[in-house]
Parts: C-alpha cells; structure tokens; sequence
C-alpha cells in the first residue's frame, strides 16, 4: 500500500516537471498546421522546414559558437585564476574567491542590463561578440569553481618535480597541470556551453540582427503557436540532455589515478 | 675532503620561530648524508633551501663553487625526490623519466633511449609503457628515482624516500639506494627521523634537533662518541646519567655522561656502575631489553641490552658495569 502511494508520488512528480516537455516533443511531430490535441501524425514535415529555415539554421550556428567560443575562454581564464588562488599566497583569499564566483548569484538580466550599459559607453555595437563576453562573465566563475574544487595540494607538489626537473611556468601549466585537471576542465567546459545554449535573457538583450537560437524561438513564438517551435524547442531540448549526460558522465568518472 | 657543496650560516625564519638557526655544513662529492631528526627539527627546510624550493632569511649556498642562494630549482645542478614520488600521473613511466631532458631540448629517441637505461639501473627495466598508478609503492619511489637521477645532477636530494613504505621494503630499497648511489656516483643528500636508515646509509650523519646541527659526522663516530645528550638518545638508546649523580661520581666522569645497553655489562661482584634492580625485562628475539634502578641513584634507570641466555628475574638485584672506553662523555 506505501509502495503504492509511493509509486504513485513519483509519477505525479516526475510528470509535472516532464510532461510540458513530452508534449512539447510529443506535438512537434503534429501532422496538422496547430500543436493541439488530436495528435495526428507521427510527421517530421517541421523538422524539414525548421532544417529548411535559413534564419533557424543560422540561428543554431551562431548559438554552437557563441557557445563553444565563450565557455573555451570562460573555461581557460577559470583555470588560470584557480591555479593563481591555489598556488599563491593572497590576502583575503576569502574575500577574492567570494568576489570572483559572485556573478553566480546575481541575475541574468542585472548582469546583462550593466553589460548593456557599459557595452554603450564603449561604443561596442550589440553583437555575438558582446554576447559571447556576457557569456564568458557568468560561465567564468562556474569554471573556476569546479577547476578549484579539483586543485588538491599533491598537485602542487607534482608541478614542484616539474620545475625542479626545468619546467617553466607555461609548460608547467600546458604539460603538467592542464592535463592533471582534464576531468575538470572537461566537466566545465560542457557545463558552460550547456549553459551558454539555454541562455535567452542576455541574448535578448547584447544581439540585435544575428543572434542566437533561444531569442529566434522567440520570435517565432511571437507569431503563434505553431509545431515548429515545439520541433525547435525539441531539437534544444535534445542538445541540452546530450550536454548534460557528457558533464555527468566526465564530472563523476571515477578517477583511476 | 673534496668539498661539493656547502650552506654557510643558513637562518630561516617564520615570524618569530626559526625553523632554522645558523646551520652550517659541508657535503662532500660522491658522499650519502643523512639529515637525521624529529619532525620540526628543520631537516626537511634545509633539503628545501638545497633545492632551491625555499630562499632563506640569511646564509649562503653553494654547490660546485657557485653561490646558489636565490637561483630557481630548475637552473641548480640539483634534482629532488619526494616524499610522496610526485609523479606525473598522466604520462607514461618513460615520458616521467624523460621530462627533464625534454625540458633540456633532447629529443625524443636520445631521451627514450637515456630513461630506459636509468629504469634498469633502478631495477624497472619493463615498466617503460606503464602508468604510474598501475606501478606499487616502492616501484613508483624507483621511478621518482630514475626521473632525478636522469638529468644527471650534482646532488641528489631524497626527501623522506623511504617514509610511505612499510618496514620490510624500507630495509630492501634501503639497500638498494646504497648500492644505487655507489654505482652512479652522485652526491645525495637524505631526510630521515629513522635512525638505523639513517646509520644503514650514511656516509656522513647530521643530526638535528630544533633548527640546529646537534653533532655530524661518521656514523660509527655519531653513535659511539655523539656531542650532545640528544644526539645520544636520537641515535639509539642510551641511559644519561648526570653529572650531580652518585654513578657518575663512581665513574669519575667530568660532565654528563651516557652508555649505549649493550655497553652495560651485569657483573658477578663490584661494578663501576653499583647495583641496581631489575624492574622490567623484555624479550626481542635475538636479546632481552632490561630495565634496572640504580640503588645508589634512585632516579636513575639503566637501559641495558644483553643476550637471551641470561638468567634473571624481575626484583632480582645485580651488579653493573661498563668499560672505561664505552663511557660517552657528553658536552654541551
């Protein structure tokens, strides 16, 4: 009997968080112009005209680099300051760390907007790149979390052998850290660009002519509901599952050294 | 003696304490010396001001002649091994080897070709391929071994090599960094707070207590005839009998004396040292550890060490003596 309710517990649960997303996947196979019940398909015509759709497709192309582009700069400048606070002696160290990684805990949209604003005063024209800088600023502090969480003192210890036996610096960080740390760096890097992917608030905000996918869904949305948004919305979906079964599968491997 | 390197007057501070305190010493070519002392003695700080990985509050190092203080470990002739081997757990055993002639610009073939000769000198001639996770403890202490030793350095320095394994491989790889250092000639420097590694290796000990040098030299010298009262215990067992005692006014000693327990001889009659009474008596295999109170000086307990054949009992009063020559006069 507690079996029961349990059982059924969970299938409420997990039926609330995912069934908007199977009807959203479910009605972008709709054969018919409208999403709505009865389904009358399996059809992938959507599919054909999302693929078809230059706007879609260069919308999808400008989100892939937008998204890989920043969370490889995000991921580097993470690394870089992670090693600084795990090799070096700082006063405050606390205090740093909580001002690097504060931009996890402030909004989207207050971030974007003072991007916005300082962008102007630079005269620097909303753009990808502007976006991809926003990017970088919330993706960063997340990298440099996991790559610091990572950072173990026999580390240290390791790139010591290294400069003892002449390593320089570079190749102490090219050689010897970055691969010790590839797991991290690996788990961050998938973590941005899923991030970087989902975004719509920033993207709304930094692009005007050429943006991203999440802001060309929405101005799809915009003319109606129609299946090609949820075809959309589906291959999005997609994309940010596969993302996310990479993360897990790198974060939590476990190490054999 | 030809000397090789040497620390002038070497101070270390942090904040008010000195881990090292005006430490001076002399390291021959083609000598093993032995760092010996508890921990926080500043043994393993001076091997660090060695290596280069920490500059000193004042004094001066010099190896071959050249003043060394504040040169990066990667420009002095000298390569250390760590405590816990501090491999490179993402290459291979050979590119481990390897990596300091890499950063020497040897290529690739002359440098396989140089690792695979020092992994068989250190006795891994097969785990070229190998990762070092796949490799055991005392395997990775070679590799860490052939890794320093490959680039050919003036001075070797081990950092506690031996701590992380357990006794029986210690005594074995302490054999065999004996006859490894032998053979290729190199000046090594080692840490240890093992006193019979200690004696086992060395050419030359330095004991340590407190960020001082409490007495160096050979260690039959050390153990037989040591400078100082820690130097004593530190280097094996010894019963300290001071100077105000009633027992050292019997030996006629002219300081704080101290006797080794195999020294201590139990005696039909007489006896320089008097009688005591046995308290305690343990058995170790190859001797029995007795403990006895001097009847002349109650505070003072001989540690005497004595074959098994020996047939006593705890209460049992006996009569103890030493040679004259075994008597270890103690300055400072």
């Amino acid at each position: 009997m507690r079996k029961a309710a349990a059982i059924a517990y969970a299938a409420l649960l997990y039926g609330f968080i995912f069934l908007p997303v199977a009807m959203l996947i479910l009605f972008s196979f709709q054969g018919s112009q409208v999403p709505v019940p009865p389904f009358n398909g399996p059809s992938l015509k959507w599919y054909q005209a999302i693929l078809s759709d230059s706007r879609l497709t260069v919308a999808l192309l400008n989100s892939i680099a937008v998204a890989i582009l920043s969370s490889l700069v995000a991921v580097v400048l993470g690394f870089l300051a992670a090693w600084g606070f795990a090799r070096f002696s700082l006063k405050w160290p606390g205090f740093w760390k909580a001002v690097i990684t504060l931009p996890l805990t402030v909004s989207y949209l207050i971030i974007g907007m003072g991007l916005l604003i300082f962008f102007n005063g630079l005269g620097l024209p909303k753009s990808l790149f502007a976006l991809g800088i926003a990017h970088v600023v919330i993706n960063m502090p997340l990298c440099f979390a996991i790559i610091l969480s990572q950072m173990t003192a026999n580390q240290a210890n390791i790139e010591r052998a290294a400069r003892d036996l002449g390593a320089r610096d570079w190749q102490v960080l090219v050689l010897i850290t970055a691969p010790m740390l590839w797991p991290a760096l690996f788990a961050s890097f998938f973590l941005a660009v899923t991030f970087s992917w989902d975004e719509f608030i920033m993207a709304f905000l930094l692009t005007r002519f050429d943006t991203t996918l999440p802001v060309e869904i929405w101005n799809l949305l915009k003319g109606g509901l129609s299946p090609r948004t949820n075809a959309v919305g589906a291959l999005v979906f997609a994309v940010s599952v596969i993302l996310a079964i990479v993360f897990e599968l790198v974060a939590f491997r476990k190490r054999n050294t | 003696m030809n000397a090789l390197a040497a620390v002038g007057s070497l101070t270390m501070r942090y904040g008010p304490t000195a881990a090292l305190d005006d430490v001076s010493l002399t390291i021959a070519a083609g000598s093993y010396t032995v760092l010996l002392g508890p921990s926080g003695s500043g043994k393993t700080t001076l091997l660090s001001i060695l290596g280069g990985f920490l500059q000193p509050t004042s004094g001066s190092v010099t190896i071959k002649g050249e003043d060394c203080t504040m040169m990066p470990p990667a420009r002095r002739p000298t390569a250390t091994v760590f405590q816990d081997y501090a491999l490179f757990p993402h290459m291979t055993v050979g590119d481990n080897v390897g990596f300091g002639l890499r950063m020497r610009g040897v290529e690739r073939s002359a440098r396989d070709e140089k690792a695979r000769a020092m992994l068989a000198t250190v006795g891994l001639p097969d785990a070229f391929a190998r990762k070092p996770h796949q490799l055991s403890g005392g395997q990775r202490q070679r590799v860490a071994l052939a890794r320093a030793l490959v680039v050919e350095p003036q001075l070797l320095l081990l950092d506690e090599p031996l701590g992380a394994l357990d006794l029986k491989l210690r005594r074995q790889m302490q054999d065999e960094l004996k006859s490894l250092q032998q053979r290729v000639g190199t000046a090594f420097v080692h840490v240890t707070h093992d006193q019979e590694e200690a004696m086992a290796l060395a050419d030359h000990i330095v004991v340590m207590n407190k960020g001082r040098i409490e007495d160096q030299g050979p260690p039959q010298r050390v153990y037989a005839n040591p400078r100082t009262a820690f130097a004593a215990s530190f280097m094996g067992e010894s019963t300290l009998i001071p100077v105000a005692s009633p027992v050292a006014v019997k030996l006629k000693a002219k300081g704080q004396v101290a006797l080794r327990p195999e020294h201590i001889e139990i005696v039909s009659a007489g006896g320089n040292l008097g009688p005591a009474k046995i308290e305690g008596i343990v058995y170790q295999g190859s001797f029995i550890r007795i403990q006895a109170r001097s009847l002349d000086d109650l505070a003072l307990v001989f540690a005497i060490r004595t074959g098994t054949e020996l047939a006593v009992a705890i209460g049992d009063t006996v009569n103890l003596a030493v040679a004259p020559r075994h008597v270890m006069e103690l300055g400072g």
